[in-house]
Protein backbone atom coordinates (compact mmCIF):
# COMPACT_ATOMS: atom_id res chain seq x y z
CA UNK A 1 0.00 0.00 0.00
CA UNK A 2 3.01 2.32 0.58
CA UNK A 3 4.19 2.22 -3.18
CA UNK A 4 0.47 2.97 -4.10
CA UNK A 5 0.28 5.96 -2.06
CA UNK A 6 3.55 7.14 -3.36
CA UNK A 7 2.54 6.13 -6.94
CA UNK A 8 -0.92 8.62 -5.93
CA UNK A 9 0.85 11.04 -4.99
CA UNK A 10 3.53 11.50 -7.88
CA UNK A 11 0.68 11.53 -10.21
CA UNK A 12 -0.70 14.49 -8.49
CA UNK A 13 2.03 16.25 -8.40
CA UNK A 14 2.67 15.53 -12.46
CA UNK A 15 -1.08 17.04 -12.13
CA UNK A 16 0.42 20.37 -10.38
CA UNK A 17 3.22 21.03 -13.33
CA UNK A 18 0.93 20.68 -15.76
CA UNK A 19 -1.76 22.98 -14.30
CA UNK A 20 0.93 25.36 -13.77
CA UNK A 21 2.12 25.16 -17.37
CA UNK A 22 -1.74 26.64 -18.50
CA UNK A 23 -0.61 29.84 -16.89
CA UNK A 24 1.78 29.99 -19.64
CA UNK A 25 -0.55 28.91 -21.96
CA UNK A 26 -3.13 32.00 -20.99
CA UNK A 27 -0.40 34.12 -20.78
CA UNK A 28 0.56 33.54 -24.63
CA UNK A 29 -2.32 33.00 -25.54
CA UNK A 30 -3.79 36.86 -24.21
CA UNK A 31 -0.92 38.49 -25.47
CA UNK A 32 -1.34 36.61 -28.98
CA UNK A 33 -4.71 37.91 -29.64
CA UNK A 34 -3.98 41.76 -28.14
CA UNK A 35 -2.17 44.33 -29.99
CA UNK A 36 1.90 44.09 -29.60
CA UNK A 37 1.24 47.43 -27.55
CA UNK A 38 0.18 46.07 -24.74
CA UNK A 39 1.72 42.97 -24.47
CA UNK A 40 4.30 43.64 -21.44
CA UNK A 41 0.80 44.35 -19.78
CA UNK A 42 -0.65 41.44 -20.17
CA UNK A 43 1.96 38.80 -19.47
CA UNK A 44 3.22 41.26 -16.10
CA UNK A 45 -1.03 40.47 -15.21
CA UNK A 46 -0.25 37.03 -16.10
CA UNK A 47 2.37 36.50 -14.12
CA UNK A 48 1.26 38.51 -11.14
CA UNK A 49 -1.55 36.33 -11.26
CA UNK A 50 0.29 32.81 -10.12
CA UNK A 51 2.28 34.91 -7.39
CA UNK A 52 -0.90 36.33 -6.18
CA UNK A 53 -3.20 33.07 -6.22
CA UNK A 54 -0.24 30.76 -4.66
CA UNK A 55 -0.04 33.48 -2.20
CA UNK A 56 -3.75 34.20 -1.25
CA UNK A 57 -4.47 30.88 -1.41
CA UNK A 58 -1.76 29.81 1.19
CA UNK A 59 -2.55 32.50 3.63
CA UNK A 60 -6.47 32.18 3.56
CA UNK A 61 -7.55 30.08 0.37
CA UNK A 62 -6.91 26.56 1.08
CA UNK A 63 -9.07 26.77 4.54
CA UNK A 64 -12.30 28.73 3.47
CA UNK A 65 -12.50 26.25 0.56
CA UNK A 66 -11.51 23.08 2.61
CA UNK A 67 -12.65 24.41 6.17
CA UNK A 68 -13.32 20.62 7.32
CA UNK A 69 -16.21 18.21 8.57
CA UNK A 70 -17.12 20.76 10.77
CA UNK A 71 -18.75 22.80 8.21
CA UNK A 72 -20.40 19.92 6.38
CA UNK A 73 -23.56 21.36 4.06
CA UNK A 74 -22.63 25.34 4.92
CA UNK A 75 -22.31 28.31 3.11
CA UNK A 76 -18.83 29.63 4.52
CA UNK A 77 -15.93 28.16 6.84
CA UNK A 78 -12.83 28.69 7.57
CA UNK A 79 -10.60 26.62 9.82
CA UNK A 80 -7.54 29.35 10.25
CA UNK A 81 -4.88 31.01 8.77
CA UNK A 82 -1.99 30.15 6.96
CA UNK A 83 -0.83 26.33 6.30
CA UNK A 84 -0.45 24.28 9.20
CA UNK A 85 0.54 20.68 8.64
CA UNK A 86 -2.24 18.06 10.34
CA UNK A 87 -1.07 14.76 12.35
CA UNK A 88 -0.15 12.58 9.88
CA UNK A 89 -0.51 14.80 7.07
CA UNK A 90 1.98 13.27 4.84
CA UNK A 91 0.84 9.92 5.34
CA UNK A 92 -1.95 7.66 3.56
CA UNK A 93 -3.69 8.68 6.90
CA UNK A 94 -4.57 12.02 5.36
CA UNK A 95 -5.30 10.73 1.85
CA UNK A 96 -4.68 7.78 0.21
CA UNK A 97 -4.37 9.94 -2.90
CA UNK A 98 -2.05 12.66 -1.52
CA UNK A 99 -0.36 14.41 0.73
CA UNK A 100 -1.54 17.36 2.64
CA UNK A 101 1.30 20.00 1.05
CA UNK A 102 0.43 18.26 -2.59
CA UNK A 103 -3.52 18.68 -1.55
CA UNK A 104 -2.46 22.36 -1.07
CA UNK A 105 -0.41 23.03 -4.01
CA UNK A 106 -3.03 21.26 -6.59
CA UNK A 107 -5.56 23.25 -5.25
CA UNK A 108 -3.96 26.19 -5.45
CA UNK A 109 -2.63 26.30 -8.66
CA UNK A 110 -6.06 26.18 -9.67
CA UNK A 111 -7.47 29.30 -8.12
CA UNK A 112 -5.30 31.84 -9.84
CA UNK A 113 -6.86 30.00 -12.87
CA UNK A 114 -9.69 32.22 -12.08
CA UNK A 115 -8.68 35.53 -12.42
CA UNK A 116 -6.60 34.90 -15.60
CA UNK A 117 -9.79 34.36 -17.36
CA UNK A 118 -10.88 37.53 -16.21
CA UNK A 119 -7.12 39.28 -17.49
CA UNK A 120 -7.88 38.59 -21.15
CA UNK A 121 -11.45 39.69 -21.23
CA UNK A 122 -10.78 42.89 -19.71
CA UNK A 123 -6.98 43.70 -21.46
CA UNK A 124 -5.74 46.52 -23.37
CA UNK A 125 -7.54 48.77 -21.27
CA UNK A 126 -7.51 48.05 -17.35
CA UNK A 127 -5.41 49.89 -14.87
CA UNK A 128 -3.07 47.42 -13.96
CA UNK A 129 -2.94 48.38 -10.49
CA UNK A 130 -7.06 47.89 -10.57
CA UNK A 131 -6.37 44.41 -11.89
CA UNK A 132 -4.03 43.34 -8.92
CA UNK A 133 -6.33 44.53 -6.36
CA UNK A 134 -9.56 43.09 -7.98
CA UNK A 135 -7.26 39.60 -8.49
CA UNK A 136 -6.11 39.52 -4.79
CA UNK A 137 -9.87 39.77 -3.21
CA UNK A 138 -11.71 37.68 -6.30
CA UNK A 139 -8.90 34.76 -5.99
CA UNK A 140 -8.39 34.96 -1.87
CA UNK A 141 -11.75 34.80 -1.35
CA UNK A 142 -14.77 34.88 -4.03
CA UNK A 143 -13.21 31.69 -5.61
CA UNK A 144 -12.67 29.64 -2.10
CA UNK A 145 -15.95 30.59 -0.73
CA UNK A 146 -17.79 29.51 -4.02
CA UNK A 147 -15.32 26.34 -3.93
CA UNK A 148 -16.01 24.75 -0.58
CA UNK A 149 -20.20 25.21 -1.76
CA UNK A 150 -19.23 22.27 -3.71
CA UNK A 151 -15.60 21.02 -3.43
CA UNK A 152 -15.08 21.71 0.17
CA UNK A 153 -18.26 19.49 1.35
CA UNK A 154 -20.82 22.79 1.58
CA UNK A 155 -24.67 23.54 0.58
CA UNK A 156 -24.42 22.37 -3.14
CA UNK A 157 -22.50 18.95 -2.88
CA UNK A 158 -25.12 17.89 0.15
CA UNK A 159 -27.45 18.63 -2.30
CA UNK A 160 -26.27 16.51 -5.30
CA UNK A 161 -24.57 19.33 -7.11
CA UNK A 162 -21.64 17.90 -9.47
CA UNK A 163 -19.19 19.71 -11.33
CA UNK A 164 -15.99 17.16 -11.65
CA UNK A 165 -13.07 19.83 -12.25
CA UNK A 166 -14.80 23.05 -12.11
CA UNK A 167 -17.01 24.09 -15.60
CA UNK A 168 -18.54 26.21 -12.84
CA UNK A 169 -16.34 26.23 -10.12
CA UNK A 170 -13.50 27.36 -11.92
CA UNK A 171 -14.40 28.78 -15.09
CA UNK A 172 -17.42 30.22 -14.73
CA UNK A 173 -16.55 32.07 -11.82
CA UNK A 174 -13.65 33.25 -13.87
CA UNK A 175 -16.44 34.07 -16.50
CA UNK A 176 -18.87 35.73 -14.71
CA UNK A 177 -16.26 38.38 -13.16
CA UNK A 178 -15.01 38.51 -16.94
CA UNK A 179 -18.68 39.44 -17.84
CA UNK A 180 -18.90 42.09 -15.62
CA UNK A 181 -15.31 43.62 -16.14
CA UNK A 182 -16.23 44.19 -19.63
CA UNK A 183 -19.36 45.70 -18.73
CA UNK A 184 -17.99 48.15 -16.52
CA UNK A 185 -15.27 49.07 -18.68
CA UNK A 186 -16.79 49.49 -22.13
CA UNK A 187 -15.51 48.67 -25.06
CA UNK A 188 -12.05 49.31 -26.18
CA UNK A 189 -11.71 53.11 -28.34
CA UNK A 190 -12.85 52.44 -31.89
CA UNK A 191 -14.09 49.42 -31.66
CA UNK A 192 -18.23 49.78 -31.76
CA UNK A 193 -17.78 53.53 -33.67
CA UNK A 194 -19.87 52.70 -36.50
CA UNK A 195 -20.05 49.23 -36.93
CA UNK A 196 -17.82 46.82 -35.42
CA UNK A 197 -14.59 46.76 -35.93
CA UNK A 198 -11.63 44.04 -36.29
CA UNK A 199 -9.14 44.11 -33.65
CA UNK A 200 -6.46 42.02 -34.77
CA UNK A 201 -3.92 40.16 -32.43
CA UNK A 202 -0.74 40.82 -33.34
CA UNK A 203 0.67 37.15 -33.06
CA UNK A 204 -1.30 34.11 -34.23
CA UNK A 205 1.83 31.91 -33.17
CA UNK A 206 1.72 32.71 -29.62
CA UNK A 207 -2.21 32.70 -29.45
CA UNK A 208 -1.62 28.49 -31.26
CA UNK A 209 1.36 28.29 -28.19
CA UNK A 210 -1.18 29.56 -25.43
CA UNK A 211 -3.85 26.68 -26.63
CA UNK A 212 -1.99 23.84 -26.95
CA UNK A 213 0.22 24.45 -23.61
CA UNK A 214 -3.60 24.87 -21.90
CA UNK A 215 -4.45 21.34 -24.28
CA UNK A 216 -1.80 19.58 -22.43
CA UNK A 217 -2.13 21.49 -18.98
CA UNK A 218 -5.87 20.21 -18.88
CA UNK A 219 -4.42 16.49 -18.79
CA UNK A 220 -3.27 17.63 -15.07
CA UNK A 221 -6.63 19.46 -14.69
CA UNK A 222 -8.52 17.37 -15.50
CA UNK A 223 -6.69 14.33 -14.97
CA UNK A 224 -5.21 15.36 -11.16
CA UNK A 225 -9.04 16.13 -10.55
CA UNK A 226 -9.09 12.09 -10.17
CA UNK A 227 -7.33 13.27 -6.53
CA UNK A 228 -5.65 9.70 -7.41
CA UNK A 229 -3.72 7.61 -10.04
CA UNK A 230 -6.94 5.33 -10.17
CA UNK A 231 -5.91 3.86 -13.60
CA UNK A 232 -9.79 3.46 -14.85
CA UNK A 233 -10.85 6.70 -14.39
CA UNK A 234 -7.78 8.34 -14.72
CA UNK A 235 -7.20 7.15 -18.63
CA UNK A 236 -11.17 7.74 -19.17
CA UNK A 237 -10.97 11.54 -17.75
CA UNK A 238 -8.33 11.87 -20.00
CA UNK A 239 -9.64 9.91 -23.37
CA UNK A 240 -12.60 12.73 -22.78
CA UNK A 241 -11.15 15.66 -22.35
CA UNK A 242 -9.03 15.05 -24.97
CA UNK A 243 -11.81 14.07 -27.63
CA UNK A 244 -14.01 17.15 -26.36
CA UNK A 245 -11.03 19.59 -27.14
CA UNK A 246 -10.70 17.64 -30.67
CA UNK A 247 -14.56 17.69 -30.91
CA UNK A 248 -14.17 21.65 -29.77
CA UNK A 249 -11.98 22.57 -32.43
CA UNK A 250 -13.91 20.78 -35.36
CA UNK A 251 -17.16 22.50 -34.13
CA UNK A 252 -15.92 26.00 -33.95
CA UNK A 253 -14.42 25.59 -37.13
CA UNK A 254 -17.35 23.97 -38.81
CA UNK A 255 -19.54 26.61 -37.39
CA UNK A 256 -17.85 29.63 -38.12
CA UNK A 257 -16.76 28.45 -41.72
CA UNK A 258 -20.63 27.83 -42.30
CA UNK A 259 -21.56 31.37 -41.29
CA UNK A 260 -17.96 33.24 -42.87
CA UNK A 261 -16.83 30.92 -45.12
CA UNK A 262 -13.42 31.87 -43.50
CA UNK A 263 -10.91 29.48 -42.51
CA UNK A 264 -10.42 31.92 -38.80
CA UNK A 265 -7.63 30.09 -37.00
CA UNK A 266 -8.54 31.85 -33.68
CA UNK A 267 -12.31 30.71 -33.81
CA UNK A 268 -10.89 26.99 -33.73
CA UNK A 269 -8.54 27.62 -31.14
CA UNK A 270 -11.42 28.89 -29.13
CA UNK A 271 -13.18 25.98 -30.15
CA UNK A 272 -10.64 23.58 -28.45
CA UNK A 273 -10.67 25.37 -25.00
CA UNK A 274 -14.59 25.43 -25.58
CA UNK A 275 -14.49 21.54 -25.68
CA UNK A 276 -12.27 21.61 -22.88
CA UNK A 277 -14.79 23.82 -20.54
CA UNK A 278 -17.41 22.03 -21.67
CA UNK A 279 -16.22 18.25 -20.78
CA UNK A 280 -14.07 19.49 -17.23
CA UNK A 281 -17.42 19.39 -15.21
CA UNK A 282 -18.42 15.52 -16.26
CA UNK A 283 -15.18 14.03 -17.21
CA UNK A 284 -15.23 11.25 -15.43
CA UNK A 285 -19.10 10.58 -16.45
CA UNK A 286 -18.69 10.59 -20.14
CA UNK A 287 -18.46 8.13 -22.87
CA UNK A 288 -16.28 8.67 -25.95
CA UNK A 289 -19.21 9.56 -27.60
CA UNK A 290 -20.86 12.06 -24.94
CA UNK A 291 -17.29 13.92 -25.27
CA UNK A 292 -17.55 14.27 -28.90
CA UNK A 293 -21.26 15.47 -28.76
CA UNK A 294 -20.02 17.81 -25.50
CA UNK A 295 -17.09 19.01 -27.86
CA UNK A 296 -19.34 19.70 -30.69
CA UNK A 297 -22.04 21.37 -29.22
CA UNK A 298 -19.39 23.63 -27.12
CA UNK A 299 -17.73 24.85 -30.34
CA UNK A 300 -20.78 25.38 -31.71
CA UNK A 301 -21.70 27.69 -28.15
CA UNK A 302 -18.42 29.85 -28.40
CA UNK A 303 -18.58 30.85 -32.10
CA UNK A 304 -22.04 32.16 -31.46
CA UNK A 305 -20.90 33.30 -28.24
CA UNK A 306 -18.62 35.73 -29.58
CA UNK A 307 -20.98 36.87 -32.33
CA UNK A 308 -23.74 37.45 -29.48
CA UNK A 309 -21.27 39.43 -27.40
CA UNK A 310 -20.27 41.86 -30.27
CA UNK A 311 -23.44 42.70 -31.07
CA UNK A 312 -24.26 43.14 -27.50
CA UNK A 313 -21.15 45.37 -28.40
CA UNK A 314 -19.37 43.99 -24.80
CA UNK A 315 -15.96 43.95 -26.01
CA UNK A 316 -14.06 40.87 -25.23
CA UNK A 317 -10.62 40.47 -27.24
CA UNK A 318 -9.77 37.30 -26.48
CA UNK A 319 -13.07 35.07 -26.24
CA UNK A 320 -12.96 34.59 -22.62
CA UNK A 321 -16.60 35.10 -21.95
CA UNK A 322 -17.71 32.72 -24.48
CA UNK A 323 -15.42 30.15 -23.96
CA UNK A 324 -14.85 29.98 -19.67
CA UNK A 325 -18.40 31.43 -18.73
CA UNK A 326 -20.75 30.14 -21.74
CA UNK A 327 -19.52 26.87 -21.95
CA UNK A 328 -18.77 26.63 -18.24
CA UNK A 329 -22.04 26.90 -17.92
CA UNK A 330 -23.13 24.31 -20.97
CA UNK A 331 -20.78 21.82 -19.94
CA UNK A 332 -21.87 22.21 -16.45
CA UNK A 333 -25.58 21.47 -17.74
CA UNK A 334 -24.28 18.85 -20.24
CA UNK A 335 -23.73 16.45 -16.26
CA UNK A 336 -27.61 16.32 -16.67
CA UNK A 337 -28.17 15.25 -20.22
CA UNK A 338 -25.43 13.23 -20.93
CA UNK A 339 -23.41 10.30 -19.11
CA UNK A 340 -24.15 8.37 -15.90
CA UNK A 341 -25.57 10.99 -13.96
CA UNK A 342 -28.39 12.32 -16.73
CA UNK A 343 -31.58 12.67 -15.48
CA UNK A 344 -34.38 15.72 -15.20
CA UNK A 345 -33.71 16.06 -11.88
CA UNK A 346 -29.70 16.55 -12.30
CA UNK A 347 -30.17 18.74 -14.88
CA UNK A 348 -32.99 20.74 -11.81
CA UNK A 349 -29.55 20.66 -9.63
CA UNK A 350 -27.25 21.89 -11.87
CA UNK A 351 -29.36 25.01 -12.89
CA UNK A 352 -29.43 25.77 -8.74
CA UNK A 353 -25.59 25.64 -8.70
CA UNK A 354 -25.29 27.48 -11.82
CA UNK A 355 -27.97 29.96 -10.60
CA UNK A 356 -26.57 30.14 -6.89
CA UNK A 357 -22.77 30.79 -8.22
CA UNK A 358 -23.68 33.13 -10.60
CA UNK A 359 -25.16 35.57 -8.70
CA UNK A 360 -22.99 35.26 -6.15
CA UNK A 361 -20.31 36.07 -8.36
CA UNK A 362 -22.06 38.89 -10.10
CA UNK A 363 -22.74 40.65 -7.18
CA UNK A 364 -19.07 40.36 -5.56
CA UNK A 365 -17.34 41.32 -9.07
CA UNK A 366 -20.09 43.93 -9.40
CA UNK A 367 -19.34 45.08 -5.70
CA UNK A 368 -15.45 44.99 -6.10
CA UNK A 369 -15.03 46.46 -9.54
CA UNK A 370 -17.77 49.40 -8.56
CA UNK A 371 -15.64 49.90 -5.78
CA UNK A 372 -12.42 49.99 -7.56
CA UNK A 373 -14.30 52.41 -10.50
CA UNK A 374 -15.08 54.59 -7.87
CA UNK A 375 -12.36 55.36 -5.94
CA UNK A 376 -8.92 54.74 -7.65
CA UNK A 377 -10.61 54.16 -11.38
CA UNK A 378 -10.65 51.36 -13.68
CA UNK A 379 -9.70 52.28 -16.91
CA UNK A 380 -6.71 53.75 -18.50
CA UNK A 381 -6.52 57.54 -20.10
CA UNK A 382 -7.64 57.74 -23.29
CA UNK A 383 -3.68 58.57 -24.46
CA UNK A 384 -2.49 55.51 -22.57
CA UNK A 385 -4.68 53.33 -24.43
CA UNK A 386 -3.96 54.49 -27.93
CA UNK A 387 0.14 54.91 -27.27
CA UNK A 388 -0.07 51.12 -25.23
CA UNK A 389 -0.32 50.33 -22.19
CA UNK A 390 3.27 49.11 -22.63
CA UNK A 391 4.86 52.57 -22.77
CA UNK A 392 3.02 54.49 -19.85
CA UNK A 393 1.99 51.69 -17.52
CA UNK A 394 5.32 49.92 -17.55
CA UNK A 395 7.64 52.28 -19.60
CA UNK A 396 9.09 48.94 -21.52
CA UNK A 397 7.47 47.55 -25.14
CA UNK A 398 7.74 44.12 -25.30
CA UNK A 399 9.67 43.75 -28.73
CA UNK A 400 11.98 46.63 -28.57
CA UNK A 401 14.32 46.84 -31.56
CA UNK A 402 12.45 43.59 -32.66
CA UNK A 403 12.50 44.41 -36.91
CA UNK A 404 14.19 47.27 -37.02
CA UNK A 405 18.24 47.55 -38.75
CA UNK A 406 19.53 49.86 -35.79
CA UNK A 407 23.20 48.80 -34.85
CA UNK B 1 19.71 61.12 -64.76
CA UNK B 2 16.47 60.02 -64.13
CA UNK B 3 14.97 58.38 -61.46
CA UNK B 4 12.49 55.27 -61.76
CA UNK B 5 10.08 54.61 -58.87
CA UNK B 6 7.93 51.35 -59.16
CA UNK B 7 5.42 50.34 -56.88
CA UNK B 8 4.85 46.35 -57.75
CA UNK B 9 3.58 43.23 -56.54
CA UNK B 10 5.89 41.34 -54.04
CA UNK B 11 5.46 38.52 -55.72
CA UNK B 12 6.82 40.13 -58.63
CA UNK B 13 9.94 41.07 -57.13
CA UNK B 14 12.19 38.30 -57.48
CA UNK B 15 11.58 38.28 -61.36
CA UNK B 16 11.86 42.04 -61.78
CA UNK B 17 15.93 41.81 -59.77
CA UNK B 18 16.73 39.39 -62.41
CA UNK B 19 15.51 40.80 -65.70
CA UNK B 20 17.16 44.17 -64.75
CA UNK B 21 20.49 42.61 -64.17
CA UNK B 22 20.22 40.81 -67.35
CA UNK B 23 19.58 43.97 -68.74
CA UNK B 24 22.57 45.83 -66.60
CA UNK B 25 20.72 47.85 -64.05
CA UNK B 26 22.42 46.96 -60.87
CA UNK B 27 22.13 49.09 -58.35
CA UNK B 28 18.93 50.30 -56.99
CA UNK B 29 16.63 50.57 -53.63
CA UNK B 30 13.51 48.90 -52.32
CA UNK B 31 11.52 48.49 -49.55
CA UNK B 32 8.37 46.99 -48.17
CA UNK B 33 5.52 49.30 -48.34
CA UNK B 34 1.69 49.37 -47.40
CA UNK B 35 -0.68 51.91 -49.62
CA UNK B 36 -4.24 51.96 -50.66
CA UNK B 37 -5.31 51.58 -53.98
CA UNK B 38 -8.24 50.12 -56.20
CA UNK B 39 -7.76 46.75 -54.71
CA UNK B 40 -9.32 45.35 -52.17
CA UNK B 41 -9.88 42.39 -50.08
CA UNK B 42 -12.71 41.36 -47.53
CA UNK B 43 -11.45 39.82 -44.45
CA UNK B 44 -12.87 37.88 -41.69
CA UNK B 45 -11.16 38.01 -38.05
CA UNK B 46 -13.05 36.76 -35.02
CA UNK B 47 -16.50 36.85 -36.95
CA UNK B 48 -16.34 40.60 -38.11
CA UNK B 49 -16.33 40.84 -42.05
CA UNK B 50 -14.48 43.71 -42.99
CA UNK B 51 -12.76 45.68 -45.90
CA UNK B 52 -8.96 45.35 -46.28
CA UNK B 53 -7.89 48.18 -48.67
CA UNK B 54 -4.39 48.50 -47.05
CA UNK B 55 -2.35 46.92 -49.13
CA UNK B 56 1.37 45.34 -49.34
CA UNK B 57 3.45 45.96 -51.71
CA UNK B 58 6.93 46.52 -53.16
CA UNK B 59 8.50 50.04 -53.67
CA UNK B 60 11.65 50.34 -55.91
CA UNK B 61 13.54 53.54 -56.57
CA UNK B 62 16.10 53.14 -59.25
CA UNK B 63 18.85 56.43 -60.27
CA UNK B 64 19.89 55.59 -64.04
CA UNK B 65 21.18 57.82 -66.90
CA UNK B 66 19.10 58.87 -69.30
CA UNK B 67 20.00 55.95 -71.85
CA UNK B 68 18.92 53.45 -69.36
CA UNK B 69 15.75 55.33 -68.87
CA UNK B 70 13.57 53.23 -71.11
CA UNK B 71 15.01 49.86 -70.63
CA UNK B 72 14.46 49.90 -67.22
CA UNK B 73 10.73 51.21 -67.53
CA UNK B 74 10.53 48.45 -70.36
CA UNK B 75 11.79 45.61 -68.27
CA UNK B 76 9.28 46.40 -65.24
CA UNK B 77 6.30 47.01 -67.31
CA UNK B 78 6.99 43.69 -69.00
CA UNK B 79 7.87 41.55 -66.00
CA UNK B 80 4.97 43.02 -63.39
CA UNK B 81 2.06 43.09 -65.80
CA UNK B 82 -0.56 40.62 -64.79
CA UNK B 83 -3.54 42.12 -66.20
CA UNK B 84 -5.11 42.28 -63.18
CA UNK B 85 -6.15 45.02 -60.66
CA UNK B 86 -3.41 46.17 -58.79
CA UNK B 87 -0.12 46.03 -60.81
CA UNK B 88 1.05 49.26 -59.74
CA UNK B 89 2.50 52.35 -60.74
CA UNK B 90 5.94 53.63 -62.68
CA UNK B 91 6.90 57.28 -61.58
CA UNK B 92 9.85 58.73 -63.55
CA UNK B 93 11.56 62.10 -62.43
CA UNK B 94 14.74 64.03 -63.48
CA UNK B 95 17.61 63.99 -60.87
CA UNK B 96 19.89 67.09 -60.49
CA UNK B 97 22.67 65.35 -59.48
CA UNK B 98 24.43 62.53 -58.23
CA UNK B 99 28.01 62.18 -55.65
CA UNK B 100 29.93 58.80 -55.04
CA UNK B 101 30.17 58.49 -51.50
CA UNK B 102 33.30 56.30 -51.29
CA UNK B 103 35.34 58.52 -54.38
CA UNK B 104 33.38 61.98 -53.68
CA UNK B 105 32.99 61.96 -58.10
CA UNK B 106 30.29 63.47 -59.15
CA UNK B 107 27.79 62.96 -62.11
CA UNK B 108 26.16 60.42 -64.20
CA UNK B 109 29.21 57.99 -64.39
CA UNK B 110 29.38 57.01 -61.05
CA UNK B 111 26.21 55.43 -61.43
CA UNK B 112 28.09 52.95 -64.17
CA UNK B 113 30.42 50.30 -62.62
Amino acid sequence: MENLFTINNVWMMVSIFLVFIMHLGFATLESGLCRSKNTVNILFKNVMIVSIGLLTYTFVGFNLMYPGADYAGGFFGFSGFGLSLPENGLTEAYNPGYTYYTDFLFQAMFAATAATIVSGAVAERIKLNSFLIFSVIYVGLVYPIVGMWKWGGGFLAEMGFYDFAGSTLVHSVGGWAALIGVMLLGPRLGKYNGGTKAIEGHSIPMAVIGVMLLWMGWFGFNGGSVLSANPGTVSLVLVTTCIAAAAGSVGAFMTSYAIFKSYDITMALNGILAGLVGITAGADLMSVTDAILIGLIAGFIVVMGVILLDKLKLDDPVGAIAVHLMCGIWGTLAVGIFGSKAGLEQIKIQLIGIAVIGVFCVVCAFIILFAIKKTIGLRVSEKEEIEGLDMHEHGMSAYAGFGSNDD
Amino acid sequence: MKKIEAVIRKSKYSEIKKALKENGVTFYTYWDVTGIGHETQEHVYRGIVYDASDIQRRYLSIVVNDDFEKITIDTIMKVAQTGELGDGKIFVSDILQVYSIRTGEKGGETLRK
